[in-house]
């Protein structure tokens, strides 16, 4: 699904992403994990092709048509310029597929259906709440029916419900043969529905596994400076932060 | 791409009435059945009028008006800012230039296409300018930046030749043209501005479906497949094709860009593709209305078509400000 081979992203003369070699396949639900400035975002726009990057990217290589019918991407910033209706807003997730005979309004549906915004439908998305808005968008991302989604901290200002039911549906996707990249900060819900986590920290890749072997003691306090309890319950893995370490002096 | 097919007729027959009504309309007291009779056999004094005056007038009043409502609603989906206009780059601004200087230097007086050729040549140079100055692959804002700087130059520059004009008359010549008019404009000024409004409209045209996905921002819409370099050279040189041709046969009227857009905007779901065929036309029905109203409030008088558009722009412009802030 991506191959990344020394994917390095500079900014100016300094590398904000170092070297960066790692393979997604099918079925895997990806946590990109590290603290803020460690260069996820520029790693996920590096290998869509989106910011210059010398190294090899599978996605990059692509024509831009291509690579939209192989990848949807979720920015980070949730830009809703007009206040076009939700569905029509979903719908632009379709543009990669316009004039292809392909069946649009029920991506769409099916779209709206799995962010729970059947009811939405018609309101114009830029009088919705910043959640819904950002449930929308994540709907638009689905629309595009990519086999890979790549989502910039995704689940940041949502509610408890809403980020428990977005991890779901990144999961389903995964079950359903995709594979889905999010960086997230969150790493409670990152350990408990992704498959995979990759951790990046100063612009390299620091570990790559299941979470719960990622999740140790040291690479916690060396890379988040922080320490928390890891635990393995009859709910699935629970992960919480207990306190700073203070290496770096904090504040 | 095409509104709901009401919107489109009531548009379409709204343009049709007011285009027969400015062919009807002129100090010439022609009353309307002898007119477009006139106008159909082009015999005797009323042909003439009907064929050389009114109807290269009303042409124009409804080719501009449509140039300058599309230009509107293409700047304002490609710079996701509902305060865009089509001057932002700095074309008007420039193609003006150019006009005052043919006026400036008299070569108008002996050969009468001097005027619109040179603003277009205007017009041309400072759309080399605004590329040259915000690079092929930079932002939205570097555009603007861009035009902000133009504009300042060309509008620096115009001051500079009003300020050098040999005598007073010349002065008030340019003043009048730059306030912007369609009396006496032949089909000669037809035949100059249909090639690149033309051109325009079918640059713009193709631009819907990146306009609609520039809704998300420009990192989405890049994701989406969109060549945002490619689009925004076809909007850039579209705008300028469009602006610079009208600027060049009717001087500078402003608001009808500003305002088409905002009229349309609700009735077509805010889409920005839908939008453009509205807001063209509802451009035209401006226009041709205020071309129309400087005929009949002040017939002995010269109202400058530019002095009304701004005169009724601007409130309206402010009313529809406050909506927006009393909605937001």
């Amino acid at each position: 699904m991506l191959v990344l081979e020394n994917l390095t992203v500079r900014r100016g003369l300094c590398p904000v992403v170092e070297a960066v070699s790692l393979t997604v396949a099918p079925g895997e639900c990806v946590g990109l994990i590290g603290p803020n400035g460690a260069g996820k975002t520029s790693l996920l726009r590096g290998a869509l092709g989106l910011l210059p990057a010398t190294g090899h990217s599978s996605l990059a290589a692509m024509t831009p048509d291509a690579r939209a019918r192989a990848a949807a991407w979720l920015p980070q910033a949730r830009e809703i310029a007009w206040g076009i209706s939700v569905a029509h807003l979903v719908r632009l997730g379709r543009t990669p597929h316009l004039g292809r005979g392909l069946d649009d309004d029920g991506a769409v549906t099916h779209a709206l259906a799995r962010m729970g915004l059947e009811n939405f439908r018609d309101r114009a998305a830029t009088q919705l709440s910043g959640g819904e808005q950002a449930r929308a968008l994540i709907a638009r991302a689905l629309a595009q029916e990519a086999p890979l989604l790549l989502a910039d901290e995704p689940i940041a200002g949502l509610d408890p419900a809403a980020q428990i039911a977005t991890m779901r549906v990144f999961a389903r996707l995964a079950e359903e043969g995709g594979a889905v990249i999010a960086s997230l900060h969150d790493l409670g819900l990152a350990a408990r529905h992704c498959t995979r986590l990759i951790v990046l920290s100063a612009g390299r890749l620091v570990a790559d596994g299941p979470p719960r072997e990622v999740l140790t003691p040291a690479l916690l306090a060396e890379v988040f400076d922080i320490r928390a309890h890891l635990s393995d319950t009859p709910d699935g893995l629970v992960f919480q932060p207990l306190d700073t370490l203070h290496h770096h002096g904090g504040f | 791409m095409i509104p709901s097919p009401r919107l489109t007729q009531a548009l379409l027959a709204l343009v049709a009435c007011l285009f027969v009504a400015s062919l009807l309309t002129g100090p010439a007291g022609i009353p309307p059945g002898r007119g477009l009779v006139a106008l159909l056999t082009g015999q005797g004094v009323e042909g003439l009028v009907m064929r050389e005056i009114r109807l290269p007038r009303a042409m124009l009043g409804l080719a501009i008006g449509a140039a300058l409502g599309l230009a509107g609603a293409a700047m304002q989906g490609f710079l996701r800012n509902p305060l865009a206009e089509p001057g932002l780059i700095g074309t008007s601004g420039a193609a003006a230039l150019g006009a005052v200087l043919a006026i400036h230097t008299g070569i108008y007086a002996s050969f009468a296409l001097a005027l619109p050729l040179m603003a277009l040549v205007g017009a041309g140079l400072s759309t080399g300018v605004i590329l040259a100055l915000a690079g092929p692959r930079g932002s939205a804002l570097s555009l603007i930046l861009a035009g902000i700087a133009v504009s300042s130059l060309a509008g620096a520059l115009t001051s500079l030749v009003l300020n050098l004009a040999p005598n007073p008359y010349a002065a008030s010549e340019i003043v009048f043209w730059m306030m912007g008019s369609l009396a006496d404009r032949s089909l000669l000024h037809v035949a100059l501005a249909l090639p690149f409004l033309g051109l325009g409209a079918a640059l713009i045209a193709t631009t819907g479906r990146g306009l609609d996905a520039l809704t998300l921002g420009e990192d989405a819409a890049a994701s989406l497949g969109i060549n945002l370099t490619r689009l925004r050279l076809k909007l850039v040189l579209g705008v300028a094709a469009l602006v610079g041709a009208s600027v060049a046969v009717a001087g500078a009227v402003g608001f009808v860009g500003l305002i088409a857009p905002h009229l349309m905007r609700g009735a077509v779901g805010a889409r920005p593709s839908r939008l453009l065929p509205a807001s063209a036309l509802t451009g035209a029905a401006i226009l041709l209305a205020a071309d129309i109203a400087t005929r009949v409030i002040a017939p002995e008088r010269d109202l400058k078509l530019g002095v009304l558009t701004a005169l009724v722009g601007a409130p309206f412009f402010l009313h529809l400000v406050r909506r927006m802030a009393r909605e937001a």
